[in-house]
């Protein structure tokens, strides 16, 4: 058992990494970016659409939980609805966490429409809802996609931050396997692997969506 | 109310000794991040394909797999092979290979974006090599390179809220400790506000650099002259640019 690398303790903490990954790292990734997705986008419409002292308030509190650990943001909310599943505490806080980054993306992206699609909705008499549903927020998501993939890697890394909380997910269930039989070496180093295996290719194909997607009014 | 102060008080200077751990590790954090983004953002983009690969490789790598695991590898399995390193080196080493990679990225793209025409201007001046970065080419692309340095500064901060798991009482662990004897809105609050505080502080500062490292390329103003409050009048003379 001191080796530096034991093939069988890697064969028995594997299973459970994986179990780990698919039933808490990648749930909480899925649904959290949907969360971040539609709640940022929610978000920065919000502020385009209200008085500027009430959007000035709306860009205050992002900037807050934007700039604050999650860490602790997890800890608040851990403690403060103690009913609620660690789990479902986490998908939320992570949600809400990453969609003050998503509300910067879409407000890049709502910007960086062309002036005259706003000129020819007004033209064309449509509502402001339809006018935001049907003209700008498609031409505005076309040019957040790739960023919102970014982000939604960089919540995946961030996933670890559930043990804190006492989520199981792959990292803690790499350590207790690792209290449990003295060996930290291969739990903790296959965690990163599945890290690097997962997160590497789905950059490399976000990276090739973002050449196809470059768009040139 | 009372008794939540009243704690907070007490804990205090608690609180600050987990502050300077804090900062201790964002700090020593960033300047090794710093070093480790130029040395393999200049690597990445060397003509020799072997020393380029290991650059990429390496990027890649300490970018893939995530911060926590880093961490806790050099944490925890290190000691395994002999090698114990204490709290606070582990901390520093994990935030540092890890932002240093992503940082190095930031170093490439903005060394890569500096117009063609500067190489060109110290082939013609007959610049060696380290001349032409030091003086010509690495200048501008600091300039470029700042706000998103900044961006990853704030996500340092924000990661060292995790190693208490590697036994190091930070601001996140003594506001824990804070909590036993408050509410829990009130010590969370208090926690969040202190680093926020910090990032916005790291925020402003990051921004003069800025200020200064475009001035000193003979674009925009000076640090003073931004610092200087200005009155309507000189604002008009300046043609009502932004300050």
């Amino acid at each position: 058992m001191n080796g530096l690398w034991d093939w069988d303790a890697a064969w028995a903490v594997l299973p459970e990494l994986l179990l780990a990954f698919v039933q808490v790292t990648l749930i909480v990734t899925v649904l959290s970016t949907a969360i971040a997705a539609v709640l940022g986008l929610f978000i920065a419409i919000l502020r385009m659409s209200v008085p500027k002292p009430i959007a000035a308030v709306i860009t205050f509190i992002g900037d807050f939980i934007r700039m604050t650990p999650i860490v602790v943001q997890l800890l608040f909310a851990y403690w403060t609805f103690l009913t609620i599943e660690p789990l479902t505490i986490g998908i939320v806080v992570f949600g809400i966490h990453y969609s003050t980054y998503m509300a910067e993306v879409y407000r890049a992206g709502i910007d960086s429409v062309p002036k005259g699609q706003w000129e020819a909705t007004t033209a064309l008499s449509m509502s402001k809802r339809r006018a935001w549903t049907a003209v700008i927020v498609p031409q505005a998501l076309r040019a957040t996609v790739p960023a919102l993939g970014n982000y939604a890697i960089s919540m995946f890394k961030d996933t670890p931050f559930l043990l804190t909380i006492g989520v199981v997910e792959m990292v803690r269930a790499g350590l207790t396997f690792g209290g449990n039989n003295f060996r930290y070496m291969e739990a903790i180093t296959l965690a990163g692997v599945i890290f690097l295996l997962a997160s590497y290719p789905t950059s490399l194909l976000i990276s090739r969506l973002e050449k196809r997607l470059a768009y040139n009014y | 109310m009372e008794s939540n102060f009243e704690a907070l008080a007490e804990a205090w200077p608690r609180i600050l000794d987990g502050l300077w751990i804090t900062l201790q590790l964002t700090l020593g954090g960033a300047l090794l991040a710093m070093v480790i983004a130029v040395v393999l953002g200049l690597g990445s983009r060397l003509h020799n394909i072997v020393l380029r690969g290991l650059c990429r490789a390496i990027m890649e790598f300490f970018r893939g797999t995530s911060l926590v695991v880093q961490l806790f590898f050099f944490f925890f399995v290190l000691p395994q092979l002999g090698l114990a390193l204490p709290a606070m080196v582990c901390g520093i080493l994990g935030l540092g290979l890890n932002y240093g990679a992503y940082a190095a990225e930031v170093v490439r793209g903005s060394i890569n974006s500096v117009p063609t025409g500067q190489w060109e201007a110290t082939t013609a001046l007959s610049m060696s090599k380290s001349q032409q970065m030091i003086r010509v080419i690495f200048p501008q692309a600091w300039a470029l390179m700042i706000p998103s340095l900044t961006n990853y500064l704030i996500h340092m901060l924000k990661g060292t809220a995790i190693v208490s798991f590697i036994t190091l009482a930070d601001l996140t662990y003594h506001t824990e400790q804070l909590r036993e004897q408050t509410d829990t809105f009130f010590a969370y609050g208090v926690s969040l506000v202190i680093y926020f505080v910090i990032a916005y502080i790291l925020t402003l500062i990051m921004n003069a650099l800025e200020v200064r490292a475009k001035h000193r390329l003979g674009r925009g103003e000076s640090l003073r002259e931004a610092l200087t409050p200005k009155t309507p009048e000189t604002a008009a003379a300046e043609g009502g640019r932004k300050a």
